[in-house]
């Protein structure tokens, strides 16, 4: 039992959090987006799949990450693009198109994996750690925030960059509008649906990104159904974070805790808790938090409605 | 100055779907001139003054504005050519600050935004200019509906405009706040503006514009200058025939208690308090109404009395028995009626057919419905005596009243609810949205229902209908009871102080009118 509250073991969790919750700040910061400009994309799951076998594929062609991660973000945009146009062109209901989505993203990669891939059993070279000179050596801090790969550290540009893009700009003031009162942004001569479409590309390229990085900078492998849930997950992290970025970045943190204090508690062999309730830990948090943040009070108010144009 | 007029409207034409809007408008509206659009709900007000604003366009006609031929494709451009308009439903961002509401669509979508000193400084400016008393950094939503008007109106001079088109505005005000607006737009119109002020309400129109255009069924019937017309005529335009003004009614003194109100406390769906422990009584054969902003409480009172709002403290007594706490069913067994705020919601069930809505409440009693089957014979009897008591306008009782007019929904509602023989009808916005025909006669129809011995507690915020019908007037303020009067049209005054939640200074009236404005 000392193992548990040793310096080290939480040095090793807080490091292990921050990588596991990686996925979850992309995606939940681009949900963020996509939900302040009103369009509620449950597709999340299938985009952040789609993602990560995007990135996957290139960069087992190329060996190149960065191209790798690109093809991620471009293969959640090009997914977002399908949600946008039936949702905000043809203004399907948000929720049947998300769960087709994330239907297709499940059936699409796993073909497409099986087809080209399983029997390789090729695995890629992932991005490696960083090590910050110096840093590093701190203790405590060192182990838990100065040795992840650049991925890792590209989060905490991505939230400042979200938090200024959303509250700095002309862009987020009037995609802040757009999911409160579409028609005053409509009046002040903005495109209702150019924002829309911009919000859910902002949000399933993050998606993209966040997918690409669980098979560049995590696993070496794609799996299938390698996003197990996170992409729902996320979007609870934007309910708890009630709208905010900054907010969807420690809540992810927060996430990111409950998947590597599961893991390392797995391999204590002083828990006699079944590996399952622990593995089950992020899940039931998930529930916990919608239920208990349920909060009606700080989500755009036009959340999930189409916008009927004048 | 030229002859040419600012801006001419030509056989405008529109229709949506097989509803015609505008049909074949033509107006002519002077430079500097504040010009008043009179007339009922749908008459093609609002759509015709949507196309000058560039939120609609016309299928046929021109617009010529300052001489020129234009045709706006968005509201955007209108702004361009400095035309504004106050829209009766804000456009502003509730959770955005006043100036956030301001440079909304602005500049660059890609642009930073800088500058918000110079912004908050212009705003500052204009707001005491106009003694607006609009604050830049304030959040549109933490404002009253009053002050959120205000924000909108200066919105549109932040703009800057020549011609203000203001779209039913003193629906949302009280008394003063209507004065103050009304001194506004002759401010703006010594500033060189022109303003359309489109309105129902006959005496403001008289007392602001310099002329009136009356519209009825999607034409203008007549311009006229306001110093040639009086109220009767223009009431006569709007309607095609003569309109009673003055209802009779029976001065017999009311009887009994009926209903009895203690103490009632409860909370609006925000979990804020909305009713702070009203008491009063209503007693037979009077009409009791209650004045006040929309916003302060009465839609949960309202809500409270009928069953569909839990109470946090206080008791309702009705005919002497407790009926706090039950549920809407047995609340209306108990002889109580409800005439809702929006009957959309909570009064009718629109794709269904008159048939079904009258039987809402009554769809497993007898004759109605048998072991469980419903006796369509008996249904349709019914309905058909309502239809043909209170005049409703239909197809037959089988069409759904969702195809029906908002006057002839609400003529079935309150047909359905007086059948039911209540002894206590709450109602609550009886004339919304209904036209002059319908509401002379639902107004009737209470009155009937006061001297054959009712107790009706009216909840509204057109203070015409309290005036013309009620016995005496509540107002209500901020969830509390502020203040009784008697339905006098020369205590006015003091009836908007008590809306705006001056208790002190009401007593004391005929303050200067200036002063209120801010209130």
């Amino acid at each position: 039992m000392d193992d548990i509250i040793s310096l080290t073991f939480l040095a090793t969790l807080v490091g292990a959090a921050w990588r596991l919750a990686t996925p979850l700040i992309f995606a939940s910061i681009g949900e963020v987006f996509s939900e302040r400009a009103g369009v509620l994309n449950i597709g999340l799951e299938g985009t952040m799949l789609v993602g990560a076998f995007c990135g996957f594929a290139a960069a087992s062609a190329t060996g190149n990450i960065p191209l790798g991660l690109f093809a991620g973000v471009a293969g959640g945009m090009l997914f977002g693009l399908v949600f946008a146009f039936f949702t905000i062109t043809i203004k399907a209901d948000q929720i049947v198109v998300g769960a087709a989505l994330n239907l297709l993203g499940m059936g699409l990669t796993a073909f497409l994996f099986r087809t080209y891939y399983v029997s390789t059993g090729k695995g890629i070279e992932i991005a490696q750690p960083v090590h910050i000179p110096w840093l590093r050596e701190l203790p405590f801090l060192g182990e838990a925030f100065f040795r992840q790969n650049l991925i890792v550290y590209s989060t905490i540009l991505v939230a400042i960059l979200a938090t200024l893009v959303l509250y700095r700009t002309s862009f987020g003031l009037t995609l802040r509008a757009v999911g409160e009162h579409p028609k005053a942004v409509d009046v002040a001569g903005r495109s209702v649906l150019g924002y829309r479409y911009a919000a859910v590309l902002v949000g399933t390229g993050l998606a993209g990104l966040g997918g690409a990085f669980l098979t560049l900078g995590h696993s070496n492998q794609f799996i299938e159904g390698i996003t197990s849930g996170r992409g729902f997950i996320a979007l609870a992290v934007v309910v708890f974070a009630r709208w905010s970025p900054i907010g969807a970045f420690f809540v992810s943190l927060l996430f990111g805790l409950f998947y590597a204090l599961q893991l390392m508690l797995q391999a204590q062999a002083s828990i006699v808790v079944p590996y399952q309730v622990l593995q089950a830990l992020p899940y039931i948090m998930t529930i916990i938090t919608l239920v208990v943040f349920r909060g009606k009070g700080a989500a755009p108010s036009k959340l999930g409605q189409p916008y009927e144009m004048r | 100055m030229s002859t040419r007029p600012f801006l001419r409207l030509d056989n405008i034409r529109k229709r949506f779907g097989s509803i015609v809007a505008s049909d074949g408008v033509s107006l002519e509206i002077e430079e500097g001139e504040v010009h008043s659009l009179l007339g009922e709900n749908g008459a093609g007000k609002s759509v015709l003054m949507s196309m000058i604003c560039g939120m609609a366009r016309p299928d046929e006609g021109d617009i010529v504005y300052k001489g020129q031929l234009v045709s706006f494709a968005s509201p955007r451009d209108a702004i361009r050519q400095r035309i504004g308009m106050v829209h009766q439903h804000f456009m502003l961002v509730p959770n955005l600050t006043v100036a956030e509401n301001y440079i909304l669509g602005q500049g660059s979508a890609l642009s930073v935004i800088s500058d918000v000193d110079t912004v908050h400084r212009k705003i500052r400016e204009l707001s005491e200019r106009y003694a607006l008393n609009v604050r830049p950094d304030a959040i549109v939503e933490d404002l009253s509906v009053g002050e959120q008007q205000r924000v909108e109106i200066l919105k549109v001079l932040f703009h800057g405009i020549d011609l203000l088109i203001l779209d039913e505005p003193t629906a949302v005000l009280t008394p003063q706040e209507t004065d103050r607006l009304l001194s506004l737009m002759g401010d703006l119109v010594k500033d060189g503006k022109t303003v359309v002020f489109i309105s129902h309400k006959l005496d403001e129109v008289m007392r602001v514009s310099n002329r009136i255009s009356v519209m009825r069924d999607g034409r203008v019937v007549n311009t006229v200058k306001s110093a040639e017309t009086n109220a009767r005529e223009l009431a006569r335009m709007m309607v095609g025939r003569d309109v009673r003004t003055e209802l009779p009614r029976d001065p017999k003194p009311p009887g009994r208690v009926v209903l009895s109100v203690e103490n009632l406390a409860c909370r609006a769906e925000t979990g804020l308090p909305a009713v702070r422990g009203l008491s009063f009584d209503v007693r037979a054969g009077e009409i009791v109404g209650i004045a006040g902003v929309s916003g302060n409480g009465q839609t949960e009172l309202s809500l409270a009395l009928s069953g569909l709002l839990s109470v946090d403290t206080g008791r309702v007594a009705l005919n002497g028995q407790d009926i706090t706490g039950l549920d809407p069913a047995a609340i209306n067994a108990r002889s109580f009626s409800h005439i809702p705020e929006d009957r959309h919601k909570h009064g009718i069930v629109l794709p269904l057919s008159l048939s079904e809505n009258t039987i809402l409440q009554r769809y497993d009693q007898k004759p109605f419905a048998k072991g469980g089957i419903l006796n369509r014979r008996a249904i349709g009897e019914h309905t058909r005596d309502l239809i043909k008591r209170f005049g409703v306008k239909s197809r037959d009782e089988n069409q759904a009243i969702g195809a029906l007019s908002g006057g002839n929904q609400q003529k079935l509602v309150v047909a359905r609810e007086l059948a039911r023989n209540p002894d206590f009808i709450l109602v609550n916005q009886l004339t919304r949205g209904i036209d002059i025909g319908a509401m002379e006669f639902v107004m009737e129809e209470m009155l009937r229902q006061r001297d054959s011995g009712r107790a009706i507690l009216l909840i509204s915020t057109e203070l015409e209908e309290l005036f013309a019908i009620c016995d005496r007037i509540l107002v209500m303020f901020h969830g509390e009871i502020l203040g009784e009067l008697p339905p006098d049209r020369n205590r006015l005054d003091e009836l908007g102080l008590l809306m705006a939640g001056n208790k002190e200074t009401a007593g004391t009236c005929g303050v200067d009118k200036r002063s209120l404005g801010r209130l």
